[in-house]
C-alpha cells in the first residue's frame, strides 16, 4: 500500500461517506452541507488526479455558488425552522435495490474490458495543463463552439431563474 | 500506483448513491441534491479517463468544464422553479406536486 | 545554500536530517517537516492578529481625534492580551435550540478561510508556502469558504437577526465577488500566469501604475468581501445588533473578529502583491529573503491601513444601495475595464515602454472618467425626479 494509494482510499471513503449522509440526512440543511463536504472531497480526487485547475474552479463554483445557493433555496422553502415529516419515500427499499442493481451492473460491464487495470502514465515534464486548457477552449479547430455554446446558456439560465423567480407585487 | 479501476468504480458507486437520493427523497431540494451528486460523478469519470489516457489531449478536462457550466445553469433554474412552485402551492414535497395527474 | 539565502530549506533539510537520524522513514520525516512549517507560520499569523487588533485600535481612535488604549503596557501594547485574556475566561454559551455542530464549526471555518489564504503569498523569492499555478483563482475559492462559513453562523444561531445579518452578508459576498474576479484577470493578464510568484516577478513596472482603475475596482471589491464599513450592513451595531454575530460570545467572538481583522490584513497583502509589486522594492528582495518579507509586511500595512482609512471615514451604505452599486456600476465598469486594458494591451504589445505605460494609464482614466459621467448624470436624473416637484411648487411662490 503505497502512501498514494493510502491517500486515495481516506478521500474516497469519505466522499461516499459524506454523499450517503446527503441522502439520508433528515435535517435538509445537515444534507447541503454534507454536500459541501462531498464536493471538497471531490475536489480532492482532482488534485490527485494531477486536474489542479479543476479542483479549484470545483471550489468555486460548487462550493462557492451552488452549494449556497442550496443553501439559500432550503431556507426559503419551509414553513418553520425544522423539518418534519418523514424524508423518504415510503418504498425506499425499492429505490435501494435500484441503485444497487444498477451499480451492479456498472461493475460487471467494467469487468470485461481489459484497460482496466493501468496505471497512469507519468506527465511529460513542462506539462502546463491550465495554459494547454486555455489554448483548447479558445482555439476554433478545438473546442471554443461548445465554450461559447455553454456561455449562452448560462446567459439563458440567468435571464429564466431570474424571471422565473421573480417576485412580481 | 492508483489503477483506473478504482476511480471508475469511485465515480460509479457516487453515481449509484445520486440515483438513490433522486429515487427515495420526497423533498424537491433533496431530488436536486442527488443529481448534483450524479454529476460530479459523471465528471470524476471524465477526468480519471483525462488521466489515464492521452494527457494531452485535452478532451476529458474540456467536457468537465462544460459540465460545470451546465450543473450551475441547472441548479439556478431548478431552485428558481423551486422557490416559485413553493410560493403557489406552499410545499415542496414532490409527491403532493400533483396537480398534472389524472 | 547558506540560511541567510534560504532560510527554509536550510532549517527543513537540518531537520529531516536529524528526523532520519533517528530512525523515521524519508517520506514521513518530509511530511513532519511540512507540518512543523505549517504550524509555524499559523503561530506567526496568530501572533501578528494580535497586533493587528492593537494597530485597529490606536488608529480608529486617532481618526476619532482620541488615544485609544494607553493604560496596560506601553502605548497600551498589552491591551490585546488582556482582551483575549478576557474572551478565553469567559463562558462559553450555545443558544436554545441552536444546530450544536454547524454552530461551533461556523467560526472554525471562518478563520480557516483567512489562514489557508497564507499558503500561496509569496513572502520572499524562495518562501512560499506552494507556488500554486492558479493561486489567483484559490484566493476566490477561499473567499467562496468564508461565505459558507457566514452562512452557517446565521442559521445556526436560531435567531431571526441572525439570519438576516447572515443572508445580507452572504448576498453581498457574493455579488461582489464578480468585479473582483475580472479585476484579478488584469494582474494576470499582464502577467500572463496566475501564479502570484510570477506575478511579482514580472512587475517591472507596478502593475498599479498601468492600471490604477484596476488597483481602486478590486480595493473597493475586496472591502465588500470583507465586510468592512461602509459595506458591513451585515453587522452593523447600529442595525442589526450584530448580524451574524449576535449569538457568538467569548472566544467564538473572537475568532470571528480577530479573522476578520486579519483577513483585512491579508487583503491589503494581496492589493500589494498583485498591483504593488509585493515583496520587490528597488531589488532590495535579491539581498535577503528577511528584507523581501520585511517589503511585503511593511507594503501589506500600508494596504491595510487603506483599508482602516475607508473603513473610519465613510459612512455605511444601505443593502440595497450596496447591490444596487454594484450590480448596475461595478460590475459593467469592470467588465468595460477588462474589455479596454485586453484590448490596449494587445495593440501596444510591441511598442516602445513609455508608449505602453503612458498608453494603459490613460485608458484607464479615460474609463474612469466615462463611468463618472454615466454615474453623475444619472444621479442628476435621479435628484430631479425626487427634487422637481418641490422646486416646481418653490417656483411658484
Amino acid at each position: 500500500m503505497t502512501g498514494e494509494q493510502i491517500i486515495f482510499l481516506i478521500v474516497a471513503l469519505s466522499t461516499l461517506g459524506s454523499a450517503l449522509m446527503v441522502v439520508t440526512t433528515r435535517n435538509l440543511i445537515h444534507a447541503a452541507l454534507w454536500l459541501v463536504s462531498t464536493l471538497f472531497a471531490v475536489a480532492v480526487i482532482y488534485t490527485l488526479l494531477n486536474a489542479g485547475f479543476l479542483a479549484v474552479v470545483q471550489v468555486v463554483v460548487y462550493i462557492g455558488a451552488i452549494a449556497i445557493l442550496f443553501i439559500f433555496a432550503v431556507m426559503l422553502t419551509r414553513k418553520d425552522l425544522r423539518d418534519s415529516g418523514p424524508q423518504m419515500n415510503p418504498n425506499w427499499w425499492l429505490g435501494a435495490l435500484l441503485a444497487g442493481m444498477v451499480f451492479a451492473g456498472l461493475a460487471f460491464l467494467l469487468q470485461g474490458w481489459n484497460g482496466l487495470s493501468k496505471t497512469a502514465a507519468d506527465l511529460p515534464s513542462g506539462f502546463d495543463a491550465v495554459s494547454l486548457l486555455g489554448d483548447k477552449l479558445t482555439s476554433p479547430n478545438a473546442y471554443v463552439l461548445p465554450f461559447e455554446v455553454a456561455s449562452v446558456l448560462l446567459l439563458a439560465a440567468l435571464v429564466g431563474a431570474v424571471y422565473i423567480a421573480f417576485n412580481k407585487k | 500506483m492508483i489503477p483506473l479501476s478504482w476511480y471508475l468504480i469511485l465515480a460509479a458507486a457516487l453515481f449509484c448513491i445520486g440515483l438513490f437520493g433522486v429515487l427515495v427523497r420526497r423533498n424537491a431540494v433533496a431530488i436536486l441534491l442527488g443529481v448534483e451528486l450524479m454529476l460530479n460523478a459523471v465528471n470524476i469519470n471524465l477526468v480519471s479517463f483525462w488521466r489515464y489516457g492521452n494527457v494531452a489531449i485535452m478532451t476529458g478536462q474540456v467536457f468537465a468544464i462544460i459540465v460545470f457550466a451546465v450543473a450551475a445553469a441547472e441548479v439556478a433554474v431548478g431552485l428558481a422553479l423551486v422557490i416559485s412552485v413553493y410560493r403557489r402551492r406552499n410545499t415542496v414535497v414532490a409527491e403532493e406536486l400533483d396537480l398534472l395527474k389524472w | 545554500m547558506n540560511f541567510w539565502n534560504d532560510p527554509l530549506k536550510v532549517a527543513a533539510v537540518w531537520l529531516e536530517g536529524i528526523f532520519t537520524g533517528w530512525g523515521m522513514d524519508a517520506v514521513l520525516a518530509h511530511v513532519l517537516v511540512v507540518f512543523l512549517g505549517v504550524f509555524l507560520l499559523i503561530t506567526i499569523l496568530m501572533v501578528l492578529d494580535i497586533f493587528l487588533v492593537w494597530i485597529e485600535r490606536k488608529v480608529v481612535a486617532r481618526f476619532q481625534d482620541r488615544i485609544g488604549p494607553n493604560r496596560l503596557g506601553p502605548y497600551g501594547l498589552m491591551q490585546p492580551f488582556a482582551d483575549i485574556i478576557k474572551l478565553i475566561i469567559k463562558e462559553d454559551t450555545t443558544p436554545d435550540g441552536a444546530d450544536k455542530v454547524v454552530y461551533n464549526l461556523a467560526p472554525i471555518l471562518s478563520m480557516m478561510s483567512v489562514l489557508i489564504l497564507w499558503a500561496i503569498v509569496p513572502l520572499a523569492p524562495v518562501m512560499l508556502g506552494v507556488d500554486l499555478n492558479v493561486g489567483v483563482l484559490f484566493l476566490i475559492a477561499a473567499g467562496a469558504i468564508g461565505t459558507l462559513s457566514i452562512i452557517m453562523a446565521g442559521w445556526s444561531s436560531n435567531n431571526k437577526f441572525a439570519m438576516i445579518g447572515g443572508f445580507r452578508q452572504v448576498a453581498v459576498m457574493v455579488a461582489f465577488e464578480v468585479p473582483m474576479l475580472t479585476m484579478l484577470m488584469i494582474p494576470t493578464m499582464f502577467a500572463g500566469s496566475m501564479d502570484m510568484n510570477v506575478i511579482i516577478q514580472s512587475q517591472n513596472i507596478w502593475y498599479f501604475i498601468l492600471s490604477p482603475l484596476g488597483a481602486l475596482i478590486f480595493l473597493i471589491a475586496a472591502i465588500a468581501e470583507l465586510g468592512r464599513a461602509p459595506f458591513d450592513l451585515a453587522e452593523g451595531e447600529s442595525e442589526l445588533v450584530a448580524g451574524f454575530n449576535i449569538e457568538y460570545s467569548g472566544m467564538k467572538f473572537g475568532m470571528f473578529y480577530a479573522g476578520e481583522l486579519l483577513h483585512a490584513f491579508t487583503f491589503g497583502g494581496f492589493w500589494a502583491i498583485l498591483f504593488f509589486g509585493g515583496y520587490r522594492f528597488l531589488g532590495l528582495e535579491q539581498v535577503s529573503p528577511f528584507l523581501a518579507i520585511l517589503i511585503l509586511v511593511i507594503k501589506a500595512m500600508i494596504g491595510y491601513w487603506v483599508i482602516m482609512w475607508v473603513k473610519y471615514t465613510m459612512m455605511r451604505i444601505r443593502i440595497d444601495q450596496m447591490l444596487g452599486f454594484n450590480w448596475k456600476f461595478l460590475t459593467p465598469l469592470s467588465f468595460a475595464l477588462l474589455l479596454m486594458t485586453a484590448l490596449m494591451n494587445t495593440l501596444l504589445r510591441g511598442a516602445d515602454v513609455w508608449l505602453y505605460i503612458t498608453g494603459m494609464f490613460l485608458s484607464n482614466v479615460v474609463v474612469g472618467w466615462i463611468a463618472l459621467e454615466i454615474a453623475r448624470a444619472a444621479a442628476g436624473k435621479e435628484r430631479k425626479r425626487i427634487e422637481g416637484p418641490k422646486k416646481a411648487v418653490e417656483a411658484h411662490h
